[in-house]
This record gives C-alpha cells, structure tokens and sequence, in this order.
C-alpha cells in the first residue's frame, strides 16, 4: 500500500480545495490559454501569474515540498524539447520563455490536480456533457487504478522475496508475466463487476 | 511523449483537438454500437491496467529503465476503437490528476497516441497478421506494430511542435523520430514478452470474440483512415513536403482554401533555405527506411526465438 501519493492531498480542508471544482477547472483552463497564448515581448505576465499561483499554493495548505517535487518531475520533458530551440537563432530567449511558460503551466494543472478530488471533476465533465461511455470508463479506470497499482506492487514483492537478482534477460520475461498476468486478473476482475454491476440493476 | 502546455501554438493545439474529439466520437460511437454490455467494465479496466503497468520499470542498460506505453497491446487485446477509448482515458487521467502531459496539449496528445498509436499500430498489427499465420505471426505482427505506432506517433508530435514554430522541423524530426525509433525497440520488446505470456497462461484472451468488432467494416476504415490521412497532411506534410505550398496547392484543387485551411497552416518554415536541410530529411527518411526493416528482422527473429514451432495461433484473429 504505497500508492498514496497519486492522489494523497486533493482531499484536504482549504479554502480552495472547499471552491466548485467547476470554477477551479474553468480558471485553470482559462489561465492555461491566457499563458499558451502569451506573445514572447511580455515575459512579465507569467511573473505575476507564478506570484498568484505562488499565493493559491499557500492557501490550499498542500506541503509546498510536495508541490515542487511534482512540478521538478515533469520538467525533463520541458528541458527536452525546449532545449532542441536551442539550436536556432534566438535560441536563449526562446529557450528561457519556453521553460517559463510552460513551468508556469504545470504549476496550474499541479496545483488543480491537487486541490479537486478526480471524481468531482469527473461530476464537471459529466455536467458538460462528456459521452456516458467515456464516463463510466474514466469513473471505472479511477476507482480501479489504485487496486491495480496494489496488486502491481504486491506481485512484484513476491517476485522479489522470491528471487536473487536475475540476468537481464531473465528480469525481462519475468516482468513480463508480472503485466501479463496484471492483464488477466483486470479482465477477470472486469467480468465479476459485470456481474455485480448487473445485480444491482445497471441499465 | 506527453506534450506539455505552452509547446503548441493555438491553431495546432485546437486542430489537433477537433482531430482528436472526432476520433474519439467515432471509436465511441463504433464501441456503443458494437461492444457487448458485458464487456464495458473491461473499458475501464483495461485503462487501469495500462496505467498500472507503465508504472512498472523494465531495466535498460545502465541503470536506466523504460516502460510500456501499451496502445498496440490494447488495440490488440481489445480491437482498435476500444483502444482509442482506453488510451484516451489513460491520457485524461494523468493529465487532470497528474499534469502529465497538458490541458491545453490533451487533444494533441489523444490524436498522437491514441488514434494514429493506437489505430494505426492495429493498422500495421492487422496486415502483416494477415501475411504470417498462426501465433508466430501474431506475435511478429504485434512486436512490428508496436514499433511503427511508437515512431508514428514521434512524428506526429514531431510534425505539431514544428507547426506550432517551438522547434524547427529539421531539428524535431530527427531528434524526436531517433530517440523513439530506440523506444520503440523495447516497447516492441515487452509487447511480445506480454503477448507471448498472456498467449501460454490465458490463450482464449486472445481469441476472436475478444475482437469486439465485426470483421469488415469500410465505415471505420474510412474514418479513421481519413483522420490520420488529415492529421498527417496538416501537421506533417508540409513540412516534409520539399515545395511548402503543397498543401496550399491541394487545397485551391479541392477549392476550400479560402474558408479554413489558409489561416491554420502557418507557413512553414520563415528561414527555410537552410542548407543541409534536404540532406537532413533524406537522410532522416533512408534511417527509417533501413531501420524498419532492421526491426522487422529483429521482431521475425525474436518470434522464433519465443513461439514454439507450430503452436496454434489464435484462430482466426485478423
């Protein structure tokens, strides 16, 4: 059971995490656009959404260590690419106002993702009208996925309390049945909450 | 590959949207037509289950590690429209509860792996499945399938971030299409380690009922088929293309371009006299060329290596 940190504090008792989730995810979108939409003469803009972003973090009350751990794992794709503007003219400015932009960016959606429970955002996107099939999947995949992730790692305890390290090629095959066999109880699991879907009168 | 925000330009961020809510529209639709009740649960699943395993690390040398990215695998396991709805959902989820990939960028991402990785990977599964019987050819097909639909993909991505004028196009696709033509090594790797072992534990997975969707079916071939057709034109083409009003061109044939298409295809490169730069995309393409046959030798080879000679394949899948 170590699968806390994929949602451990959008639960917390704040003022924005108390906020409509409907409100929160229309704000977020908007400043995301307002900042993709950004011309590279005005770098001052993003300044002052860090600095508003900076304060809604401080309010929400969410471990700023957490915030910033998050934010720093997924800048390496940012680095990536932003480092390939290096290699055109102009390279430096594009390359600074690139990883701005989009830091800022994630900033948001980090700070959205943990103050909104994924289910009350889910509520939203049902409101908008999101096709009931792409619903129900993403309401099934939400309530599922950290059992799934438990029994990933409970089988892969046992792998390893049962093996010494293994050649390369070995690990690779056992991994493998590790997901294969990951695919087959979801399927199994897939057909008993059909069943129990059934038994309480689903459609 | 998840694009982040602030990576696309406005006009390629909404077209690639609109590309996207209509592939997905269509593999909804297809699914709400043709999946049996029982199997919708597997829709939610099954995203679980991909979420889950691209958590799981497989070593590469040096102490770096990769993981699955499973749009073939689904697609294989599930059929192509129910593969859309998984890897759509997959990419939802980490984008509201991750910010893995952005908001502003989900549409680009859901047409990139998605419809063209995971419809397309089906695409070439699907036809060279047909070419190679039994469950080696399964197993060829699959590792093949999983390569393209990762390289595919990159381009794709590649072809967007160029278009939106990050990164020029002779610096994007080389370093995108190279480091995934790697990727895409082991992602074939462990879709055929997956395959093979789901195929010894479970092997009626694998069989044609599993296939949620009747076998011909013009309708989807010409939708998806036309969406990544138009994708690839927009996002690609003129870029690759050696004369960049090609589209342009097209478009005053078909004689539309006055209403939309002039505005959203910016032009393509300002500065596009680069020398060198035929060389780069020759040379880019004569990479592919080779290591596409290079991989399908590799996958050919690896199928030998790990199905027993004459097992029976799964009956009847295409």
């Amino acid at each position: 059971m170590r699968h806390d940190f994929l949602d451990r504090y959008s639960r917390l008792d704040s003022p924005i995490h108390r906020a409509s989730a409907a409100v929160k995810l229309v704000v977020a979108l908007a400043l995301v656009v307002a900042v993709v939409l950004l011309p590279a003469s005005r770098p001052m803009f993003l300044v002052a959404v860090a600095v508003v972003l900076v304060a809604v973090a401080v309010l929400s009350r969410v471990p700023w260590r957490f915030l910033v751990v998050r934010v720093l794992l997924l800048e390496p794709f940012v680095l990536g690419v932003a480092m390939l503007a290096l290699f055109q003219s102009g390279g430096w400015r594009m390359f600074l106002f690139l990883v701005g932009k989009c830091t800022v960016c994630l900033m948001v959606m980090v700070l959205l993702s943990n103050t909104t429970p994924f289910s009350d955002l889910l509520r939203v996107l049902k409101r908008w009208r999101m096709p009931a099939l792409l619903v129900t999947t993403l309401s099934l995949m939400y309530r599922y996925v950290f059992v799934l992730v438990d029994e990933a790692q409970r089988m892969g305890r046992a792998r390893t309390s049962r093996t010494f390290t293994p050649r390369r090629s070995r690990a690779w095959r056992t991994i493998a049945t590790v997901v294969s066999q990951l695919f087959i109880r979801s399927s199994e699991r897939a057909e008993r909450i059909y069943a129990a879907m059934c038994a309480r009168g689903w459609r | 590959m998840h694009i982040p925000d602030g990576f696309l330009d406005s006009q390629t961020a909404v077209t690639a949207a609109a590309l996207a809510v209509t592939g997905l529209g269509v593999a909804l639709r297809r699914a709400r037509l043709h999946l049996p009740p029982r199997r919708v649960p597997l829709l939610g699943l099954a995203a679980a289950f991909v979420f889950a395993a691209q958590m799981i690390n497989f070593p590469v040398a040096g102490g770096t590690s990769g993981h699955l990215i499973g749009a073939v695998l689904a697609a294989v396991l599930l059929g192509p429209s129910a593969a859309v709805i998984v890897i759509s959902a997959v990419l939802i989820v980490q984008c509201l509860m991750f910010a893995d990939g952005g908001i502003s960028a989900l549409g680009a991402n859901i047409f990139n792996m998605g419809v063209i990785g995971g419809v397309g990977g089906w695409a070439v599964y699907h036809v060279v499945s047909r070419l190679v019987k039994g469950l080696f050819g399964c197993v060829v097909a699959a590792g093949f399938a999983a390569w393209c639909s990762t390289v595919m993909a990159s381009v794709a991505c590649a072809g967007e971030l160029a278009s939106s004028h990050t990164v020029r196009w002779s610096v994007a696709l080389p370093a995108m299409a190279g480091a995934h033509m790697l990727i895409g090594i082991g992602e074939g790797l462990i879709t055929v380690l997956v395959l093979v072992a789901i195929a010894r534990t479970r092997p009626e997975l694998l069989q044609p009922e599993a296939a949620p969707e009747p076998r011909r079916s013009y309708g989807a071939i010409v939708a998806y088929g036309g969406l990544i057709a138009l994708g690839l034109a927009l996002f690609v083409s003129p870029l690759a293309s050696r004369w960049p009003d090609g589209l342009d061109r097209t478009a005053e044939l078909l004689g539309f371009k006055e209403k939309a298409v002039a505005p959203m295809v910016p032009a393509p490169m300002p500065d596009y006299e680069v020398p060198g730069f035929h060389w780069t995309t020759l040379g880019t393409s004569l990479a592919g060329a080779v290591g596409t046959i290079v991989v399908f030798a590799l996958a050919w080879l690896l199928a030998r290596a790990l199905v027993p000679k004459g097992a029976a394949g799964p009956r009847g899948v295409p």
